[in-house]
């Protein structure tokens, strides 16, 4: 696998004739390496994905009675239960309404914070831009108790907006990150002509700037999206009935003396179909959003 | 990219300040509070200056919880960043079969932590998980509920599960920058693969694996809720990490004041290793646009 790999780099980018049929006879040798390391790890990937789907798609006699690795008797009444059960799609619409309010703060105040980052220097930038990012590497355990304190007192307690808030905790900073990196890619230039040319600047940042930058945009909102989507140490605490996420609704099923494993199993798969639907459109940025902006 | 002095700049970070104040800074003194305070209930508090912290500096609680931490989040560090610089360097470069991989690694990043815990928790199930199933099927005894090395396992191999591709994605990025001239260069030099890796790859990839590392490490060290839900911290108290240890003293028990100094030490040990790692990335930084 060693030399091959080097072969075909040269091959795909030289002229020379040679290099390439020489390359194109390796070619069978080369993927296999490769291809069976990647088939391993997706594989490992996927088994435990495959095996709650699997289990969704089962009766309970069958989960528990008989051990098969595909569904035989093949059933969706577990989907079934859990939409037409406001008790449990409704943990769904809560998720829903406090990430997307999370998702909409965060990239408010995100925007301009990261403009001025990216564009300025002012007193204390350097301290400020570091002091968020140790606001997103604050253990959730730590706020925990506090936050529920704080939100009780307000009468915010078991609401949407209390968890949003919540969760800007780590949102905010990593937007501010993730965007300022994409804006740093922005010509400085094109901010001072639309200053000649008479813009506000509102109006440049609104008309001009942000669809500039609209991909950056797009995985900032992708990630907010995701971490809030994932948390759950916060979004328990700070809920009880109203606001109470699917994520909380699902170890409260768990906790029952008879667990239904198919129904658990399908809320679990529902869970993973939003991430999956969206993931594809920022599949080539995932690495510059995890990167905090920084590759 | 050169920058202008403008303190006007400050009121474009305003909101962020606002909102940060509001979500961090007031329930961190809310924690520094209590760290210094006793109760006997009532609402009524008196000075207990640094009495918590001492009493949490004697307990063999916080330190044995830090150890699991420690040996954890080095297990973890120890697997996946070689595990993912080894994956990245085996992705397709470009194509259909890059996208389809980039996707298909992506999944289980995207999956709510008590999912991945659900997940693995049925997974590891003798009766009716794949794994457990097959494990005492080859007559290996494996049961994570009794067994604490079992248990460890369970929760490495999820963690690894769960967190690989992140440290394969950030190498696969940074592999995609270095230019094929490189690669040519090193062809006529004759460099084995090794040297390529050695000379090439790893110093371009060394800025990214800074932030795996670094992100890697911050949470696996404040993990929760997927051990939580696989184990509950147990059996007895081998998987009981930080984070699990401190909400149960918090919201379970109620010890405030202990709770409180627990906390601050636990966040000033972050903030120590998270500035240490981001000095080094910023003169990463620095070095590269040099």
């Amino acid at each position: 696998m060693s030399d091959t790999t080097l072969t075909d780099t040269v091959a795909e980018t030289g002229s020379d004739k040679f290099t390439i049929v020489r390359s194109a006879s390796r070619k069978r040798m080369r993927p296999s390496g490769s291809a069976v390391v990647m088939t391993l790890y997706l594989l490992f990937m996927l088994l435990p994905i495959y095996w709650l789907l699997n289990m969704s798609l089962k009766t309970n006699t069958e989960i528990l009675n008989t051990f098969t690795l595909w569904p035989r008797d093949l059933t969706f009444a577990n989907y079934a239960t859990i939409f037409s059960d406001p008790a449990w799609y409704m943990g769904y619409v809560n998720s829903l309404i406090y990430v997307v309010m999370n998702t909409v703060i965060s990239l408010t105040v995100a925007l301009p914070a990261a403009y001025a980052f990216s564009r300025y220097h002012f007193m204390g930038d350097k301290h400020l831009f570091f002091w968020l990012l140790t606001n997103r590497m604050a253990p959730p355990a730590v706020f925990a108790l506090p936050f529920f304190q704080l939100y009780s007192s307000v009468g915010l307690f078991d609401t949407h907006i209390a968890v949003a808030l919540a969760h800007c905790l780590f949102n905010v900073p990593l937007a501010v990150w993730i965007l300022e990196g994409f804006m740093r890619g922005v010509p400085k230039e094109i901010d001072e002509t639309a200053y000649i040319d008479g813009y506000s600047f509102g109006k440049f940042f609104v008309k001009i700037f942000m669809p500039l930058i609209a991909s950056g945009i797009g995985v900032a909102a992708f990630f907010c999206f995701m971490f809030s989507w994932v948390e759950l140490l916060l979004s328990r605490t700070l809920t009880t009935v109203d606001a109470k996420p699917i994520a909380a609704i699902m170890t409260r099923t768990q906790g029952a003396a008879g667990i239904d494993w198919g129904v658990l199993a399908a809320a679990g798969v529902l869970t993973i179909v939003p991430g999956a639907l969206v993931i594809y459109f920022v599949r080539n940025y995932i690495a510059k959003g995890f990167a905090l902006g920084r590759v | 990219m050169n920058k202008t002095v403008n303190q006007k700049a400050w009121f474009l970070v305003l909101p962020v300040l606002v909102l940060v104040a509001f979500s961090a800074v007031i329930p961190l003194m809310t924690v520094v509070n209590y760290s210094v305070q006793d109760t006997f209930g009532n609402n009524e508090f008196f000075w207990a200056g640094l009495e918590w912290f001492k009493e949490m500096l004697e307990s063999d609680r916080m330190w044995n919880a830090l150890g699991r931490q420690a040996v954890f989040s080095a297990v973890i560090l120890a697997i996946e960043i070689p595990l993912g610089i080894f994956v990245a360097l085996n992705m397709p470069k470009s194509g259909f079969w890059a996208s389809v991989c980039l996707v298909l690694m992506s999944l289980p990043l995207l999956i709510p932590w008590n999912v991945v815990g659900t997940i693995w928790q049925i997974f590891g199930r003798v009766d009716i998980g794949l794994l457990g199933y097959t494990l005492d099927g080859m007559g290996i005894s494996y049961n994570y509920t009794q067994d604490p090395l079992a248990a460890w396992l369970t929760i490495v191999v999820m963690d690894v599960w769960h967190w690989t591709s992140l440290v394969a994605l950030l190498a696969y990025a940074g592999l995609k920058s270095i230019p094929d001239a490189y690669y040519q260069a090193a062809k006529i030099d004759q460099a084995s693969r090794w040297k390529v890796f050695r000379y090439i790859e790893l110093p371009k990839m060394m800025g990214v694996l800074m932030i795996a590392i670094l992100l890697r490490f911050m949470d696996s060290f404040m993990i929760y809720t997927e051990p939580f839900v696989v184990t509950g911290g147990g059996p007895g108290n081998a998987t009981t990490m930080l984070s699990i240890d401190l909400v149960k003293m918090a919201l379970g028990q109620f010890d405030l004041g202990p709770a409180a100094a627990f906390s601050i030490m636990y966040f000033l040990v972050i903030l120590l290793i998270s500035w240490v790692f981001y000095t080094v990335m910023t003169n990463l930084d620095k070095r590269d646009g040099a």
